[in-house]
């Protein structure tokens, strides 16, 4: 850099003339460059979408190039279907489940390894180790945990509780269970993760401060801690509830919906009247019904987050 | 204070107990992967009397592991390397420009954050087949980058525009062109956001289950959870050869894990802290 660059430093003032130098054109990237990804994602995205939300209200069967339009008919066919009800119902059960029980269980873990524990990080990695692992994998190692002459019914019969033996997959309630214990086993770590994060930016100060004035260490939770992480909290919830509503690997591996029905999900259910039964028009109303429900969650939660930020402002 | 240490220790003891119930699962596919097949009708909690280790090289063989491997890796490869380069160049181009078509373009893809994936799906297969990209590596790839380049692209955007634009200046009045800037000294800055974005897009795309089953489905070219799914299918009572395919597939991801598990920690909880 010379004397003469620093005399023209563009938007600088001069120091002879006092009068800001106008910007020569910088060097800006050309449009060109957001082309590719503003193409390809209003395409696959947005295109995408509308169109299956028309294709939701016609007979499509993949296979012909027109479809014909047949208004609610599909939806129709999905709120008089057994199968279908079964599957929704499912969705918001298994959602419900898997949003308490993960936030619950890695909130537990979160306060539990944010004290001094000499061993804290290797015990945060051995919960979190699922997480990374494949759902479809994994799954298959808990069919085995749950197979009739498996584990689990093995070690009630070494504890004389033989009585308490189920064919854990094959039953319609215990199956649905099952898939809720995979589900809260592989991803408590990962709520686990946002909390201790939240937990992390809360000062040690404001805890200690709280443990001086007497509280005990359930008021300290409840009162102070509690509320400190509840962004933390939102975000964890949020994650949970948009793939607690789209669960398909682990119902796909430990029970493949069934029996009779008793854990398909929308998910599942969109993959198999579509792939499996061509009826496409019919998969695709099964998709508009699962988006709904993920946006409307997704809303919902937003507006009690805000109205919560009020009320604590 | 010693009682309080005391605490410590107990409640640390527990969560130890805790966590082996949580490895129970793991431990279980280590034993019965090396149980010989003659022993596999004794009770589930039995230990094999000795260390087989063919069921590994039965899995591999008739589950066509090896293929499989070779296709997560060139999905994931593939993705990845798409989510970065086009994420990163567009996030350039709408952080250093303004106007309303940069306004516009951004809403596109912050919109396309939230925007539930499940609805185009299918429209994008019908699409795929009458293209003759059904089956084949590309339709995937240009699947997976479209599903996360809305994500990367904001991740990329809130550290650009925190990135002083005194180095990009330095670099242009020494003449260089926007494309050598971009590619020299702009996206070495980036790196954290890249290692955050192909970190996580990476796992996500080598565990994912569902879109190569649809996309996929029949050919050679299956990932491997779609290979464990259909080798779990043909063999479902044989659990040391299922359980050897699923130690196979997992032993990546672990290998992965033990290596980025701070910036895959840090991936997952983002945003937490700002």
């Amino acid at each position: 850099m010379t004397s003469h660059h620093s005399r023209n430093i563009p938007g600088v003032a001069h120091p002879a003339t006092g009068r800001k130098r106008p910007n020569p054109p910088r060097h800006v990237p050309p449009w060109a460059w957001a082309v590719p990804a503003v193409v390809l994602v209003f395409l696959a995205r947005y295109v995408a979408a509308v169109a299956g939300g028309w294709y939701a209200f016609t007979d499509w069967n993949g296979l012909t190039p027109t479809a014909t339009f047949t208004g609610l008919e599909n939806f129709r066919q999905i709120f008089t279907d057994q199968g279908a009800r079964t599957a929704l119902l499912n969705t918001v059960k298994f959602a419900a489940c898997f949003v308490v029980l993960t936030n619950l269980v890695g909130l537990f873990l979160a306060v539990a390894l944010n004290q001094h524990l000499r061993t804290r990080y290797l015990l945060r990695t051995a919960f979190f180790a699922p997480v990374v692992m494949s759902q479809l994998a994994t799954a298959f190692i808990w069919r085995f945990l749950f197979d009739y002459s498996g584990p689990i019914n093995g070690a009630l019969d070494v504890l004389g509780l033989g009585a308490l033996k189920k064919t854990w997959l094959a039953n319609p309630t215990w199956s649905f269970w099952a898939v809720v214990v995979v589900l809260v086993w592989q991803f408590s770590g990962l709520a686990m993760v946002i909390l201790l994060a939240g937990l992390q930016g809360i000062p040690q100060e404001v805890e200690e401060a709280a443990e001086i004035d007497g509280a005990s260490s359930w008021q300290r939770l409840v009162r102070v801690t509690l509320p400190l992480l509840a962004p933390a909290l939102a975000i964890s919830i949020q994650l949970s509830v948009i793939s607690g509503l789209a669960i398909f690997d682990q119902v796909m591996a430990l029970t493949n919906g069934g029996p009779l029905g008793a854990t398909e999900t929308l998910a599942t259910q969109v993959y198999k009247q579509t792939f499996v039964f061509g009826r496409y028009g019919y998969g695709t109303a099964l998709a508009l019904l699962l988006t709904v429900l993920i946006a409307a969650a997704a809303i919902i939660q937003q507006l009690t987050t805000r109205a919560a930020e009020r009320r604590n402002a | 204070m010693r009682s309080r240490k005391n605490r410590l220790l107990t409640r640390e003891i527990g969560l130890w107990l805790l966590a082996l119930i949580w490895a129970i699962p793991f431990l279980f596919l280590i034993v019965i992967s090396v149980k010989p097949t003659a022993e596999l009708f004794t009770s589930a909690l039995q230990l094999p009397s000795r260390i087989d280790l063919s069921s590994y090289a039965g899995a591999w063989q008739s589950g066509h592991l090896g293929s499989a491997l070779v296709s997560s890796l060139i999905i994931t490869g593939g993705s990845v390397l798409g989510i970065v380069a086009l994420s990163s160049t567009a996030a350039y181009t709408l952080a250093r420009r303004e106007g309303n078509i940069a306004v516009i373009m951004g809403l596109l893809f912050l919109i396309g954050i939230v925007l539930p994936s499940q609805l185009g799906l299918i429209p994008i297969y019908s699409l795929f087949k009458r293209l003759h990209l059904l089956g084949t590596y590309t339709g995937l790839i240009l699947l997976n980058v479209s599903t996360w380049l809305p994500l990367a692209i904001f991740l990329y955007t809130g550290f650009l525009r925190q990135l002083s634009h005194e180095y990009e200046e330095a670099a242009q009045i020494d003449g260089a062109s926007v494309w050598y800037t971009f590619l020299h000294v702009v996206f070495p800055l980036l790196r954290p956001v890249t290692g955050t974005v192909a970190i996580l897009s990476g796992l996500l795309i080598w565990n994912d289950f569902f879109n190569p089953l649809v996309f996929l489905s029949g050919t050679g070219k299956t990932p491997l959870p779609v290979a464990v799914y259909s080798f779990v299918g043909n063999y479902a009572t044989q659990w040391n050869y299922v359980f050897a395919a699923v130690a196979i597939a997992l032993v990546p991801a672990l290998l992965f894990f033990i290596f980025a598990q701070r910036q895959l920690i840090q991936g997952f909880s983002g945003g937490v802290k700002g």
